[in-house]
């Protein structure tokens, strides 16, 4: 299932980011191939964000190297822009446009990035929104919707620009239980139907049912990276242990 | 003491005159101020200290200091000077109509700014963040979020500084306008009836500021009202 052999489309190398004085990542190595989901998890303040941003530079990572789809990231902004449009991005607090009915939130970038027409900008959202199982909201305002379709929202958006990768940063930490399930349910649909992701979440059996490789963050370093099976089973690192045993007791 | 009900309704129609001038500097005020505080806070927010330091400058000055003062520079300060009244703004800066307006426009702009840009630092980092990673560029997300979201967060704001303008025209009654205070003061000398008069100015002025509030109230509920706050 996953092509060790080809070349990842997602390279961390040694990386090193700094807010300041503050080291937020040390010497991150991180590889994903093409159709890959990567499940990352850690304490708060681990640099699991941190991380995620400076995939798509929301970040300006310090040192060593990040290469997404062949395209080095660097300050040349053409680099930038062309790894952006191959990433997707989900955040925790769901970032809609509130000024924005939910059609106008998803055609907004295809029509300003892509220069997509009108009609067919719409026709692009009316299938992502049907994707996510809200067509019905279409015409709504976000502040309408619940915390669930909100981020079902927020999903069909980042989909709206086709891209090869989606990166998720704890897309159910800010929803109400009931809800959390059917978010994760489009991420699943996602995930089978063969996206490359990496998700920050804390939902282990998310984390079971779907990722190829599990990575545990602690204090900016990647202190764990295995198959699901072994870091359930065998976590070899005290902090990944000490970390699961509370993250999974409740 | 006598008060003379009748002579508070027959005073208000004698206004006219006064609203026209004073709707004129409120309307004329509003527009060149507005515009020169879009100018102002683009300055102001800007990474380039020789942009954003002129604006901080011209901001505090003229919200440091009392705006009578400022009519007054302006229209019998200026005038002292030979180059001044040689040159081409002369044409205006002899006209009382058009000190006022300018005193009052630089005001608005002053204000307007520092509103604008509490708009500006009130939008949603993350709300950014999604339209970078969405692939928007710096000047889309400005267009296109920025400032639709900031322009709302402003609006009561706005209100606010439209109607203290408003009431802040009646100074222009101290350079020989005859705005609503100018021609209730001309009134007063003819009748002596100072307290009658001033009450229906005071009425002429709180049916404007009142129409205002509508107004904004109106473009609240149409932009605003799916906007959290
Ligand atoms: N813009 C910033 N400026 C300064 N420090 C920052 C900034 N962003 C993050 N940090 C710091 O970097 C560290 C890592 O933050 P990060 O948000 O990546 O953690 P996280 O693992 O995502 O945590 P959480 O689970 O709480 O989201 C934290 O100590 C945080 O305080
Ligand atoms: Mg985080």
């Amino acid at each position: 299932m996953i092509e060790t052999k080809s070349t990842p489309i997602i390279q961390l190398q040694k990386v090193d980011k700094f807010f300041g004085e503050f080291q937020a990542l040390k010497n991150v190595n991180l590889e994903v191939h093409k159709g890959q989901k990567v499940v990352v998890c850690g304490p708060s303040g681990s640099g699991k964000s941190t991380m995620i941003h400076c995939i798509n530079r929301l970040e300006k990572h310090d040192n060593g190297r990040i290469v997404v789809a062949g395209i080095e990231l660097n300050d040349s902004l053409k680099n930038i822009d062309a790894v952006r449009s191959e990433i997707g991005m989900v955040f925790q607090q769901f970032n809609l446009f509130p000024h924005l009915k939910v059609i106008d939130n998803l055609m907004l970038a295809p029509r300003l990035v892509r220069k997509v027409k009108k009609a067919e900008a719409r026709k692009i959202a009316m299938t992502y929104l049907e994707r996510v199982h809200i067509p019905e909201q279409a015409e709504k305002y976000p502040i309408q919707l619940s915390g669930g379709q909100q981020q079902r929202v927020a999903i069909a958006r980042a989909l709206c620009m086709n891209p090869e990768i989606m990166l998720f940063d704890e897309p159910t930490s800010a929803l109400d239980p009931e809800m959390i399930s059917e978010v994760l349910d489009v991420m699943v649909e996602l995930a089978k139907e063969g996206m490359t992701m990496i998700c920050v979440t804390h939902e282990m059996g998310f984390a079971r049912s779907v990722a190829d490789l599990m990575v545990f963050m602690d204090e900016g370093e990647i202190v764990e990276s295995a198959v699901p099976d072994d870091f359930f089973a065998n976590p070899k690192s005290e902090r990944t242990k000490l970390f699961l045993s509370q993250i999974l007791s409740h | 003491m006598e008060f003379d009900f009748a002579l508070i309704v027959e005073s208000v129609p004698k206004m006219a005159t006064g609203i026209g001038i004073t709707l004129q500097l409120l309307v004329l005020a509003t527009i060149i101020g507005t515009a020169l505080a879009v100018c102002t806070v683009l300055m102001r927010i800007s990474k380039i200290p020789l942009l954003s330091w002129p604006a901080m400058v011209y901001i505090y000055i003229f919200r440091g200091t009392p705006m009578l003062v400022q009519i007054f520079l302006i229209y019998y300060g200026l005038s002292q000077f030979q180059a001044v009244r040689d040159s081409f703004f002369w044409i205006a800066l002899r006209d009382p109509f058009w000190c006022a307006i300018i005193a009052f426009s630089v005001n608005v702009g002053a204000y307007t700014a520092e509103i604008l840009r509490g708009g500006i630092q009130g939008v949603d980092e993350g709300q950014l963040r999604a339209a970078t990673a969405l692939g928007l560029s710096k000047s889309q997300r400005f267009i296109h979020i920025t400032t639709p979201i900031a322009i709302r967060l402003a609006l009561p704001a706005f209100g606010n500084e439209t109607v203290s303008l408003l009431k802040s025209t009646a100074l222009a009654s101290t350079i020989t306008m005859f705005d609503i205070t100018g021609v209730a003061r001309t009134i007063m000398a003819q009748t002596f009836a100072p307290y009658e008069i001033f009450i229906s100015a005071a009425i002429v002025y709180l049916f404007i500021a009142w129409f205002i509030q509508i107004g904004v109230a109106l473009a609240e509920r149409r932009f605003s009202r799916h906007m959290q706050r």
